[in-house]
Parts: structure tokens; C-alpha cells; sequence
């Protein structure tokens, strides 16, 4: 048997969806309504799910206040009411997509010290969602 | 291989304190969770179970026979409890969802005859919960 604890956070944000070095036309045709150079946003749903032993003295994988305070000192500091085009680092080298916004979130919360983060999920909106998945587990 | 769940939700009473911690400590740890006059959640349980479909039924397994498993394993056993004093298996325990979890899987994992036992998924709330699934190795009990 192998035990996970997921916690969901959330935050709005922007983005837009577009790559400097296409043509108008060909943001438009790969990327649709998400090319508008406006940019739009969501109401991201982020669920974070952590794995490791269960601490006897406690009953717990981590503490939620550790868990809570690392999430927001390294992911939702940064992203909640954030246009991820300009605001987030990691955006400027790769189109803020929810499959990227995964990935750079797991990244960033990767060194959590209490616990294994085992993977990330987002959904973008009631329709889309999205995991990332640790490369392998321990 | 088809996967089938099915949920329930039961309502209980628990609070986080560990004797073996001064008082400021079980406050520092646990927070609000430590009120000793406890609190409550309407937990909502998952049940997985994964299968081939029977050739003749249709069925990976009788969701009837489930629910009478729900009712005298989990309901019977926790809901409109208090985890701290009226659950056995979580005697000695902080009644946390890690570890209710983990008695929920002990207690349902035999008795899943069709199938087996591929995933539970506990919450304690919309934005809290807790996934044990089955990794293939012999449970250490």
C-alpha cells in the first residue's frame, strides 16, 4: 500500500499563448483565442500531492501549515494575479501552456524538505486538467 | 483491466493531540486540530476496484455487494463517531486522514473478493485528501 496526501490551492492568473518568432497567422492558427495579444486568464486549480513515511508522533506525511507556507512562498506568491508572460521567469523561455505551468510549478516546489512531491495537477478550467508526474518515485 | 468506484460519505468527530508532547507543543504541531473539544468533517470516501468484467454479468463486481461492505465496514464503524474514542483501529493514533486512510484500506483490502483493491481516495475536505493505492508489494501490518 502506498499512501499520498494531495492539498489544492488556487489562484487566478493570465497568460497568452503565442511565440515571438511566429507570424500573427500562425499564433492564430495554432493557438486560437489563446493567441489574443490582450492576454485572458483563469482560475487555476493547482492540487499538489506529496508521499513519504507516515511520522508516528503526528499521523502525518507533512504538515499542512509546512506544506501551505512552502506552496505560497514558492509558487503562489509569485503567480496568484500574475500575468505568467512577463511575471514568471521560467515563461520567458517556454509558452505558459497549463502543460508548462505544471512543470514549472513541480520544479519549483521539487525541494520541499518534509516530503517526497510526488506530482502536480491544474485544472485550467471545470473542462481541462492536466498532471505532472515525478520522473520516478522513491 | 476496467477500473469501478464508488463513494460514500460519513460524518465523524476526531482532534490531533499526542501525550507524549507538552501542552504547547500539541498546540504548536497540531493547531486549531488540538481543541480537545474536537471538531468534525464530512468525509467522502472513493473506493476503486479494478477488474476484468464478468463474460456473463457485465460486472467487474456486484456494486450491491459494495455498498452492504460500506455499510458494515465504514458506516457502521465511523460515521456520527468520535475517531478518538470509538474507532479500534485508530486507538493509539492521531486520527489524521493519512491514517484513516490507512485503517480504511487494512480494513477493506480482504474483503474485495471480485477485483481488487486498486485505489482509496479519502477526503477530509474539498481541499484536503488523502490516495492509498495498491503498489504491488505485500502490505507490512
Amino acid at each position: 500500500m502506498r499512501l499520498s496526501l494531495w492539498r489544492r490551492y488556487s489562484f487566478p492568473a493570465s497568460h497568452r499563448l503565442f511565440r515571438a518568432e511566429w507570424s500573427a497567422e500562425q499564433n492564430d492558427r495554432i493557438f486560437g483565442k489563446c493567441a489574443n495579444p490582450y492576454s485572458h486568464g483563469h482560475n487555476y486549480e493547482l492540487e499538489v500531492a506529496v508521499t513519504g513515511p507516515v511520522d508516528p508522533a503526528t499521523g502525518m506525511i507533512a504538515n499542512l501549515a509546512d506544506l501551505d507556507s512552502f506552496v505560497q512562498r514558492k509558487v503562489l506568491d509569485a503567480f496568484d494575479h500574475a500575468y505568467m508572460n512577463e511575471q514568471i521567469p521560467e515563461f520567458r523561455e517556454c509558452v505558459p501552456t497549463t502543460e508548462n505551468v505544471c512543470r514549472v510549478i513541480f520544479q519549483r516546489l521539487a525541494g520541499f524538505p518534509r516530503a517526497h512531491i510526488e506530482g502536480v495537477r491544474i485544472e485550467e478550467t471545470g473542462k481541462n486538467s492536466f498532471e505532472y508526474a515525478a520522473p520516478s518515485n522513491p | 483491466m476496467i477500473r469501478v468506484t464508488r463513494k460514500l460519505e460519513f460524518s465523524a468527530a476526531h482532534f490531533y493531540h499526542n501525550p507524549d508532547l507538552s501542552a504547547e507543543e500539541n498546540r504548536r504541531v497540531f493547531g486549531k486540530c488540538n481543541n480537545p473539544h474536537g471538531h468534525g468533517h464530512n468525509y467522502i470516501l472513493e473506493v476503486t476496484v479494478a477488474g476484468e468484467p464478468d463474460p456473463k454479468t457485465g460486472m467487474v463486481l456486484d456494486l450491491r455487494e459494495l455498498k452492504e461492505i460500506f455499510d458494515r465496514e465504514v458506516t457502521q464503524r465511523m460515521d456520527h463517531r468520535h475517531l478518538n474514542y470509538e474507532v479500534p483501529e485508530l486507538a493509539g493514533k492521531i486520527p489524521t486522514c493519512e491514517e484513516i486512510a490507512t485503517v480504511l484500506w487494512r480494513i477493506l483490502e480482504p474483503k474485495i473478493r471480485q477485483g481488487r483493491l486498486d485505489r482509496i481516495r479519502l477526503y477530509e475536505s474539498p481541499d484536503l485528501f488523502v490516495d492509498c493505492t495498491a503498489d504491488g508489494m505485500k502490505d507490512a501490518r
